[in-house]
């Protein structure tokens, strides 16, 4: 038992949080967002000048190796500046084909994915029925779909690949409210679908993946929130202090700190006991989940009613964080519903 | 990052379940599973004694003070152990959590000589005399004082005052007492750190009758009580400093006995809600489900403080602690009354005493309060943890 970074573990995560301090800037996340939701030369360096893509995807597979808890600390950095890059399409897709794909889908698609030369993504809600391995009907509220060239989609009794470019699928991409993450709907019309050979290996490692991914991010996202909101509660001054002085703003600060705290525990937690197989690990992704989100989503309104009048404005960046964290809360399913699934490893089913 | 055990440490929780389950089905069979601190008090100190006679009594200290210099991760598997089978919580707490290691870190080579063996061997039981009815939130402010005096040839501190919330006052033998020695100093200067002897004329005690009916705090009056010179640790005037680094250790491994307990409690809650039916009610299921969260991530985060290797910083888990789980506590209670229903609400027995559910509820909101209520620790929160600027104070 030793619950605290390696000194490998606490290098990569200060590289991390290096590269996207110096990079992942508002103007640039700003310029992601009034065009397709990404940061392409931010993404090209993510995945080849740092070798990101392929921590915790086994070497075999073209990854670096390592594990979740080194990948949390990278979508942890990405989560503290609001990056606008397809990470959850990479903790997702990738690792879905890594641990479900056939040998030829793993070697045909996998070196692409981490070199950035393809976007991955893992299609969200869905409303189709299936022929075989044709499938008709729509998934929703993809993750990156505007720009994904490969999908992973999952229904009843099967994952398969799919091409951008299949004969049969368009796709639509709607205004998002969390820009730096457009969600897209992929309608099919009888879209051959290639399986993969583990369909629930997929999944479960998919689930993982994209619960510490955003757990992971929404920690750094809250963290952000809390140490903005002290710069400028050292820096603003009313009635003749500063406002941090005050019990009333100071007390609402304490509290984010208490909630980031946990939140960081789980997430490493979670991590953790993905790496180590652990029994714990079903409890610990629904646990990260859905308490770092709900942890963000308050961060991030408080950020913005602590700031007062500039908090509102499209110019401050704290509708980045606090539409992020809306966002973070509804995907790969909403907080009731990770809880309820608490709830029945530690009471059975509801009568 | 690691957070499983090795064999051998497993090999450690065998040993430490085996004895623990053995002395909870044998000779102190008649304590097992009391969840308050008063009851049996007598039994109870037998009990600590019988845990320092087999070298259970304080693990974590250094051997040559009673102790097994346990590793932190043995420390944590025994924490856990303990509550595991059933063994009520430590009536010499604060003497093995708070005492020793203040003794420990602060005293002379003759006062850890004097005092560590008989909290090793669970035959000194020792109580906090801090907060005053003038000083609680505002703990610096106190006023109960102490002068050195000749009496008898020797060099004496007498000491004249009050002190409130002594919890366990009535069943300690020693007493670490907060007093102003410095005439007209005020604040954290001039105060200084005594440890005095329960048993003289000059400390008398009064029980304080709780919102659960039970009186587990006193209040300790002083009149000339007295002390031997050397019982002072540190220096006169280093009281402020010694006591706030004792506050410190209150978030070390005891954390996680104290987590086993609330374990205890909440599969209590759990069992109740299947019995009764309530464990298909959504809104209720929700609730659990977020106790147990909060309740792992106590547990997480008093992994990461035990793990942290880098003390140059500010421990972000340690300075949060206290008001997460005051608060978690505190929910659990008001989850425990809604899982119950009315039959929270009536006892079932002869006069004013709870089962374990309906005493946390009551208990609980002595835990938002002592040791720093939840407002003193967003200010600690906010201006140790986050750099904030300090509330301007008024003149004391």
């Amino acid at each position: 038992m030793d619950f605290a970074f390696t000194d490998e573990q606490a290098m990569i995560a200060e590289t991390a949080r290096a590269f996207f301090a110096e990079n992942a800037t508002s103007e640039r996340t700003r310029r992601a967002m009034a065009a397709d939701g990404i940061d392409r030369e931010l993404w090209a360096a993510f995945c080849q000048e740092l070798g990101f893509a392929g921590v915790g995807i086994a070497e075999e597979f073209g990854g670096a190796g390592l594990g979740m808890v080194e990948f949390a600390g990278i979508a942890e950095a990405a989560g503290t500046h609001v990056a606008a890059l397809p990470l959850l399409g990479l903790a997702t897709a990738a690792r879905g084909i890594a641990a479900g794909g056939t040998a030829a889908q793993r070697e045909k698609w996998l070196p692409r994915i981490l070199s950035g030369d393809a976007i991955a993504a893992n299609a969200g809600k869905w409303h189709v029925e299936r022929q075989g391995n044709y499938l008709s009907g729509s998934f929703d509220f993809t993750p990156h779909g505007n720009i994904a060239d490969i999908f992973v989609v999952s229904a009843t009794g099967g994952s398969w690949l799919i091409e951008r470019d299949a004969a049969g699928l368009k796709i639509e991409a709607p205004v998002t409210m969390d820009q730096t993450r457009p969600l897209a709907s992929l309608h099919m019309d009888k879209v051959l679908g290639e399986p993969l050979a583990d369909h629930l290996g997929a999944i479960k490692a998919m689930h993982a993946g994209g619960w510490i991914c955003l757990a992971a991010e929404a920690l750094g996202g809250a963290q952000a929130c809390l140490d903005r909101t002290v710069a400028y509660a050292k820096e603003r001054i009313q009635f003749g202090r500063q406002i941090g002085s005050f019990q009333a703003y100071k007390h609402r600060l304490a509290d984010m700190m208490v909630e980031i705290e946990q939140a960081r525990s789980a997430v490493y937690w979670a991590a953790c006991a993905v790496d180590e197989a652990s029994d714990e690990a079903p409890l610990a992704l629904h646990a990260a989940k859905s308490f770092c989100a709900d942890a963000f989503f308050k961060c991030a309104g408080d950020m913005i009613q602590l700031h007062g009048g500039i908090g509102f404005t499209w110019e401050h960046d704290a509708h980045l964080y606090f539409k992020r964290a809306r966002s973070i809360q509804t995907l790969r399913a909403p907080g009731n519903w990770h809880r309820e699934e608490i709830a029945k490893i530690i009471l059975g089913d509801a009568a | 990052m690691k957070l499983g055990f090795s064999p051998a440490e497993e090999a450690f929780r065998a040993e430490a379940a085996d004895w623990l389950n053995a002395q909870m089905a044998g000779p102190f069979k008649d304590i097992k599973g009391i969840t308050t601190l008063t009851e049996k008090a007598e039994r109870r100190k037998e009990w600590e004694q019988h845990l320092g006679a087999h070298g259970w009594g304080c693990i974590g200290w250094p051997k040559a003070w009673g102790g097994r210099d346990a590793t932190i991760a043995e420390q944590v598997i025994f924490a856990e152990e303990y509550a595991r089978a059933g063994v009520p919580g430590r009536v010499n707490h604060i003497g093995i959590e708070l005492a020793g290691p203040t003794i420990l870190t602060f005293g002379t080579e003759a006062q850890k000589a004097r005092f560590l063996p008989g909290i090793a061997k669970g035959e000194t039981i020792f109580c906090q005399g801090f907060s005053e009815p003038g000083a609680g939130s505002d703990l610096a402010s106190v006023r109960t004082k102490g002068r050195l005096e000749t009496i008898d040839g020797a060099k004496n501190w007498v000491v004249n005052g009050q002190k409130i919330w002594t919890s366990l006052a009535h069943i300690s033998d020693w007493i670490f007492v907060v007093t102003r020695t410095e005439d007209g100093s005020r604040g954290p200067k001039g105060l200084s750190f005594l440890m005095m002897d329960m048993a003289q004329p000059g400390i008398e005690i009064r029980p304080i009758q709780q919102i659960n009916g039970d009186a587990e705090f006193n209040e300790t009056f002083f009149t000339d009580a007295h002390c031997a010179e050397d019982s002072i640790i540190g220096a006169p005037g280093d009281g402020w400093k010694i006591a706030m680094g004792l506050l410190a250790f209150e978030r070390g491994v005891s954390t996680l006995g104290q987590q086993m307990a609330f374990r205890n409690e909440l599969d209590e809650i759990i069992a109740a809600a299947k019995r009764n039916g309530s464990a298909a009610d959504p809104l209720i299921r929700q609730r659990i489900a977020k106790a147990e969260i909060g309740l792992r991530l106590m547990r997480y985060g008093a992994l990461r403080m035990l793990s942290n290797r880098d003390h140059s910083r500010i421990d972000g888990a340690a300075l949060t602690y206290k008001i997460q789980w005051a608060s978690w506590r505190r929910n659990l209670g008001e989850l425990a009354m809604d899982v119950l229903g009315q039959a929270g609400e009536v006892t079932g027995g002869d006069g004013y005493r709870w089962g374990t559910l309906p005493n946390l509820f009551l208990y609980a909101r002595a835990d938002t309060i002592y040791g720093g209520t939840n407002q003193i620790q967003r200010n600690l929160i906010a201006e140790r943890g986050l750099g904030l600027p300090r509330e301007p104070r008024g003149d004391a």
